[in-house]
């Protein structure tokens, strides 16, 4: 080669650093293909579709007593946790500077509502305060790290010109808060949002929401409920804007504590064996901690744990996770034209705006749930479950981009519109909201071996089965490890691709 | 005749910019529409381009890049509508030695041959308006109509972009604010001033003189 253009490196095709890490993970995920367990195990799973389809078509709104305690204890928990986590996300965020106060906030984000709730079940059984506590802890590390960062971006111009010597507290309440403040009421009141779909979630292993009598009606073969249920999720979801004003918050705050129902006698002897006793790894229990004996056990225990359980665990998660965020990457960039100016008229995006609003309004634990019912166990379900809902979220987002896109008044139309000039321009905020999303998608697909995929939920639910606490805990503590590493690494990847580092809409 | 305009408002939405404007304009007419920044150039183009779309090959003032793509694609996309969906999808994810071999000679003009696969976003905006200029080019055809194309390149970039269009289209119709280039490559000079066509001549025998009347303020005689 003695050409001069060889040498130059513009003039040579090549894919950007954005493609080339497209690549990567489409090649991973077509790698986790091979061990993935993606077999349909029902009989006729077309006779239950078309029974699914009829229910949904003809919903039963009539069993309401089910249909008004569910979905008046969901808007109870969800009330009650997303303020208490409020309240003290916004008391961390005072202290968030502090490396301690980041990492522990970090720690419980990493643990999913549902784990948290298993938890809690243990200690305080079916009381009121295991779902108020399973929704406020992980939410309360989620808004301290938003509002902190809300609170960083205080304009540096306005505390400069303060007059040397303002107290901090001054400064905080005449500079900081005020702009910040529209933020801050903004995502709590998303997080609300979100503590709906969590307090809906948590029925599933015994509080009184939604997602207790839906699992009832499916066991039942009862579609027609199930469908009025749902239906009326939605509604309230999307009719959210209207009956949460702030001027009624305090009527709902005061009136949710008498709605809460469940067992309410909480056994200070409980708490205590939980602590000192059940969490303790049983080699340790009531051992001799000076005999050799007792470690060479425990380290026994520990690598069976490991090996026989946390291993082939992570093993699934990850490979579940990864096909997942694939599949959600290629549905998301083929819903957004569904909602797009350039592409369709405003019927054509009434439908898929509809279509995108019950996808991501369904928690993806449901949907999981609804397909396994279709499918059977396996990670079929699971992905296409996870793929719809991640995939309408994204789509819904990529799709108010797509609109503020100014075109040429002679681009092209249809397809060469869609790759040439659309895609091109969305992608990196594309991969900004996908890389998001995958530490989200991980922390659901580890939760999702509690409806009996073999993620580590599934381990951890057995575990929870045959009453061994400590094996849950240390399994819940890898589980956290596994998703603080998928954080970490996806924070690495969008810096490397420079993608923007705040997509708050976007986060869990 | 391409294009007839008789006593027509032309505007956007908020109204007209320019009132009573007649404008003729024939295949092989190389038209400067000159006058001041505001006077009504870009909107006068914009309604000939708004009634020639089909036809005519654009040079916009901002080039509409698209800045995650390579140069060579956003100069491709001038000819998205003469290859199938799919040929162009091929050429999207794998460009294609027949497109490369057409477009490298444009790059090469214009001096952007090291520059062919970076991202056009990454480009300076003398380098951009080339790319545009580029895509105009391989677009083809007869007709080409341009916002300003050389305004961010030096005078001797501007010279090789303008050969280079005059050569390519029959048809030419360019805003210019540079009046020296403007009388220099064409043949008719529309002028605007106040809101309307003040001026509308062959450009021979015109000196800069002739057309310094629109940059001024005062002896228009409007008063």
């Amino acid at each position: 080669m003695t050409g001069g253009v060889e040498t130059i490196p513009g003039a040579r095709p090549r894919y950007s650093p954005s493609v080339r890490v497209s690549f990567v993970f489409v090649v991973i995920a077509v790698a986790c293909l091979f061990p993935a367990d993606l077999s349909v195990t029902t009989l006729d799973p077309w006779s239950e579709i078309r029974r699914m389809l009829l229910g949904v078509l003809t919903p039963d709104f009539f069993a309401v007593e089910a249909i008004g305690t569910a979905i008046l204890q969901t808007i109870a928990f969800a009330l009650l946790g997303v303020a208490l986590a409020a309240v003290t996300g916004f008391v961390l965020a005072q202290f968030f500077h502090l490396r301690a106060v980041r990492a522990a906030c970090a720690v419980v984000r990493a643990i999913h509502e549902l784990f948290w709730a298993l938890i809690f079940l243990q200690v305080l059984g079916l009381s009121p305060l295991t779902g108020v506590l399973a929704i406020a802890i992980p939410y309360a590390g989620i808004c301290a790290k938003v509002y902190a960062e809300t609170l960083e971006e205080a304009p540096a111009a306005a505390l400069n010109v303060l007059p040397a010597g303002v107290s901090t507290v001054s400064s905080f309440f005449y500079v900081r808060l005020p702009d910040a403040w529209v933020h801050i009421k903004n995502y709590t009141f998303y997080r609300f949002e979100c503590g709906l779909r969590s307090s809906a979630v948590l029925g599933f292993v015994g509080l009184p929401t939604l997602g207790y009598y839906l699992e009832t009606a499916f066991g039942e073969g009862n579609y027609s409920e199930a469908a009025a249920l749902l239906i009326i999720f939605y509604v309230l979801i999307a009719t959210l804007r209207f009956w949460m004003r702030p001027k009624l918050l305090g009527i709902y705050l005061l009136a949710a504590p008498f709605l809460l129902e469940g067992a309410s006698d909480i056994r200070f002897d409980n708490i205590r064996r939980f602590l000192t006793e059940d969490i303790v790894p049983a080699p340790l229990r009531g051992a001799d901690l000076l005999d050799v004996q007792t470690w060479v056990a425990l380290q026994d225990w520990l690598q069976m744990l490991l090996t026989d359980q946390a291993l082939p665990g992570i093993v699934a998660t990850v490979v579940l996770t990864q096909i997942a965020l694939v599949a959600t990457a290629f549905l998301a960039l083929a819903f957004f034209p569904l909602i797009s100016m350039q592409f369709f008229g405003r019927f054509g995006r009434t439908i898929g705006h509809v279509f995108l609003v019950v996808a991501r309004s369904t928690p993806e634990f449901i949907l999981v749930y609804v397909f396994l019912q279709l499918w059977g166990p396996s990670m079929l379900p699971a992905i296409v479950a996870l793929a719809l809902h991640n995939g309408a979220i994204i789509g819904h987002l990529l799709g108010r981009y797509s609109d503020e896109i100014r075109l040429r008044p002679d681009s092209a139309a249809g397809l060469n519109r869609y790759a040439f000039e659309i895609v091109p321009r969305l992608y990196g905020q594309f991969l900004a909201f996908l890389f998001y999303r995958w530490e989200i998608i991980m922390r659901e697909t580890a939760i999702l071996g509690v409806l009996g995929i073999a993620t580590l939920g599934f381990y951890i639910d057995s575990a929870i089965a045959d009453i061994r606490l400590d094996r849950v805990m240390l399994l819940i503590v890898v589980t956290a490890l596994l998703n603080l590493a998928i954080d970490a690494l996806s924070r690495g990847i969008r810096a490397r691709l420079r993608l923007s580092t705040r997509v708050e809409s976007c986060q869990g | 005749m391409l294009l007839q305009l008789v006593r027509q408002d032309l505007g956007y939405d908020q109204g007209p910019v320019l009132r009573d404007v007649s404008l003729e304009i024939r295949a092989g007419d190389r038209i400067a529409l000159v006058g001041e920044s505001g006077a009504g150039k870009s909107t006068l183009l914009a309604a000939i381009q708004a009634r020639l779309l089909d036809q005519a090959a654009l040079v916009p003032q901002n080039p509409g890049l698209v800045g995650s793509l390579s140069v060579f694609h956003n100069i491709y996309m001038g000819r998205l509508r003469q290859h199938g969906t799919w040929y162009n999808l091929l050429n999207l994810v794998w460009p294609q030695r027949r497109e490369i071999a057409a477009i490298r000679p444009l790059v090469e003009r214009l001096g952007l041959e090291e520059k062919l696969f970076e991202a056009a976003g990454a480009l300076s905006g003398g380098q951009q308006q080339r790319v545009g200029v580029c895509r105009a080019l391989h677009q083809g055809g007869s007709l080409v109509l341009g916002d300003e194309p050389v305004s961010a390149v030096d005078n001797h970039q501007a010279r090789t972009v303008l050969d280079a269009l005059h050569e390519q289209f029959d048809t030419v119709i360019l805003a210019m604010h540079d009046v020296d280039l403007a009388l220099r490559y064409a043949s008719r000079i529309v002028g605007l001033k106040h809101g309307g066509i003040v001026l509308d001549r062959p450009s021979e025998g015109m000196t800069v003189a002739d057309l310094d009347f629109l940059y001024r303020d005062s002896d228009d005689g409007r008063g």
